[in-house]
């Protein structure tokens, strides 16, 4: 009797013991991640300190690191951002709610899901290479002197889309879109898979149609998934330098896209916003990277500038999509 | 175990329906029939040849054990089982005379016309006006004093209107569990069915609540045909006219509830009804 009861209590001092190690394990390593960043952070804050100003937001690059400023960048990476959730959000939400509620239980819908879960893990440069083949260049199919272009009539302007595309912000956004539309399928169709049975089954019980199920009960019990997974993907998206350094965004501009260089021109400017996304850019990350192997010690301290805004940016952006979740979370529970 | 008494005094009260209803009662009494009905989950055989008749406007529970068969044999009524994956049956089941799993038949409208309730009750997470007026927007009804009629209409009969008539545009979700189920009810009245089907509509609520809902259906009856799955034997005893017995994916017994439960035929019902296993 007093052996095993001796046995029994070493077991339970090295367990205790080897769940103590564990547990250290896990908070070093938690720990690290902190750490590393925490560090990144101050050192970035340290060199971009006194650099980032209001002259730094409203002014272009320069040969003068003094001068040189993020705008066109900004807004190389603002129309970056709103034309690729254009691109993205329909034919990604499209695509999560057919193969979640439409499509048939076939074999090709289960390597159409497999593929696209591959898809996620392409790394960036392979979508840039595609995108300047397939939008930028458009296979050269349209070659010769003359460029040619699309004329589209609205109200207060025209849209003149040229071909091929070129290096233009649309094929950019559309290279973007590719990026991330695997994810924002895999995302959404997960936040349709989440919506209750029994909500679906009251609605057809009442004599709705699957489409309108989908419509009235199923989209809107998801939508905060699908709203965070693409908020998420679109500042995934804003972050990538590669793709865009393949479709050859350029590096050294002193313009921004249609010529719209402050909020207010957004509104009193209609041709600027219908050339804006038929024209050259560049983007943030583009523009820092460009700084950083520019020669001259001042452009780092103009790089960490462009770097602390980034990382607002992608901050404001996480904590909207924080937000809109609560939001929703909380009007559809009462 | 309910004494005879007491079951008595409510089966008197239905004394006034004037048909005698059999199993060999055919044509215009009958409202649902299915012959040699098998179901099938995959491999599985949930049904093995159902042929019962149900007859219209009076209340006929189904009663088993758990996993007899009942629930599963209530949604091949309203075809609900085939949004289940791997799902398949062999044999008619005739609505009016029309075998409703032919592939003419618009399975959207066959729903309208048969109303469910489930078990656990699921309001939209929307306003209250909005849950019951679903139904007959989505058939395409516009005009907003039609469908305001409607509303209220429903809601009266489900004896909901007095509770909720100054909260139309309050969410759903606020109301309490036995309101949430009066409303799934008003909601499936909504739609003018002829049928309503009631999958153990009062297991989830307290006894009050569960009054209330049988005195519903006793109300309901006058107007619709009502089919209701119940784990409670006295609850069947209370509100139906007929009683069908499922074991074990077969119909072992029907008849009118009276008989079931005071001198049934076989052995296997007696050995239910009085508690001997289930």
């Amino acid at each position: 009797m007093k052996k095993t009861e001796r046995d029994f209590s070493t077991h339970l001092k090295k367990r205790h013991f080897a769940g103590r190690i564990f547990k250290s394990i896990c908070c070093a390593s938690t720990w690290t991640g902190i750490v590393v960043l925490v560090v990144l952070l101050v050192a970035v804050l340290w060199k971009a300190w006194g650099w980032l100003d209001w002259d730094y937001l409203s002014h272009y690059d320069s040969r003068h690191p003094e001068n040189a400023g993020i705008l066109a960048g900004f807004w190389g990476s603002f129309w970056l951002a709103i034309l690729t959730t254009l691109f993205t959000v329909p034919i990604g939400v499209g695509a999560a709610v057919y193969l979640e509620e439409f499509a048939p239980n076939s074999r090709l819908t289960r390597f159409i899901q497999v593929n696209i879960a591959n898809l996620a893990g392409v790394p960036s440069i392979v979508y840039g290479i595609l995108g300047l083949t397939f939008f930028v260049r458009m296979f050269d199919l349209f070659q010769g002197d003359q460029d040619k272009e699309i004329e589209i009539f609205l109200i207060l302007t025209s849209v003149k889309i040229p071909l091929p595309l070129g290096r233009t912000l649309v094929a950019g956004a559309l290279t973007l879109s590719l990026l991330i539309l695997p994810v924002v399928i895999v995302a959404a169709q997960e936040a349709l898979k989440a919506v209750p049975s029994s909500l679906q089954n009251a609605s057809l019980a009442l004599g709705a149609t699957r489409w309108q199920t989908v419509k009235h009960h199923i989209i809107p019990s998801a939508a905060p998934g699908i709203l965070t997974g693409i908020i998420l993907s679109i500042s995934r998206a804003i972050g990538e330098t590669a793709p865009l350094v393949m479709i050859g965004a350029l590096t050294y501009v002193a313009f921004s896209p249609g010529d719209i260089e402050s909020p207010v021109q957004l509104v009193t400017n209609p041709q600027g916003i219908a050339k804006a996304p038929f024209d050259t850019f560049t983007a943030m990350p583009l523009q820092i990277y460009n700084w950083v192997s520019r020669p001259k010690e001042e452009y780092r301290h103009v790089a960490a500038a462009g770097i602390v805004l980034m990382l607002v940016f992608l901050l404001a952006m996480n904590a909207t999509a924080i937000f809109l979740r609560h939001h929703f979370k909380k009007k559809l529970q009462l | 175990m309910m004494t005879l008494k007491s079951f008595d005094n409510f089966v008197e009260s239905d004394k006034t329906s004037t048909s005698e209803v059999s199993q060999t009662d055919v044509g215009t009494r009958t409202k649902f029939e299915t012959r040699n009905l098998c179901f099938y989950y995959s491999s599985t055989k949930a049904l093995h040849d159902v042929s019962i008749q149900i007859p219209k406007k009076k209340v006929t529970a189904l009663i088993g054990p758990s996993g007899c068969g009942k629930s599963t044999f209530l949604r091949t009524l309203n075809r609900m089982n085939e949004l289940i994956e791997g799902t398949r049956q062999t044999g008619e089941v005739l609505l009016d005379g029309v075998d409703v799993y032919q592939s003419r038949i618009d399975v959207v409208l066959l729903r309208k016309r048969i109303g469910m309730v489930f078990q656990k009750s699921t309001p939209f997470p929307k306003s209250v006006f909005d849950n019951v007026a679903y139904g007959p927007r989505v058939a395409g009804e516009r005009s907003k004093s039609h469908l305001k009629e409607i509303v209220e209409e429903s809601l009266k009969k489900a004896a909901l209107w007095e509770e909720v008539k100054d909260r139309l545009k309050d969410s759903a979700m606020a109301l309490s569990g036995g309101q949430q189920q009066r409303l799934c009810i008003a909601r499936a009245i909504a739609n003018s069915p002829d049928v309503l089907l009631m999958d153990e509509p009062a297991s989830a609520l307290d006894p009050a609540s569960t009054a209330r809902i049988e005195d519903l259906i006793f109300q309901l009856k006058k107007n619709y045909t009502i089919v209701i799955v119940t784990h409670n034997m006295q609850q069947a005893a209370r509100v139906s006219n007929l009683t069908a017995f499922f074991f074990e994916g077969e119909l072992i017994e029907f008849g009118k509830t009276k008989e079931i439960f005071t001198n049934p035929d076989k052995k296997q019902t007696e050995d239910y009804i009085t508690g001997r296993f289930g």
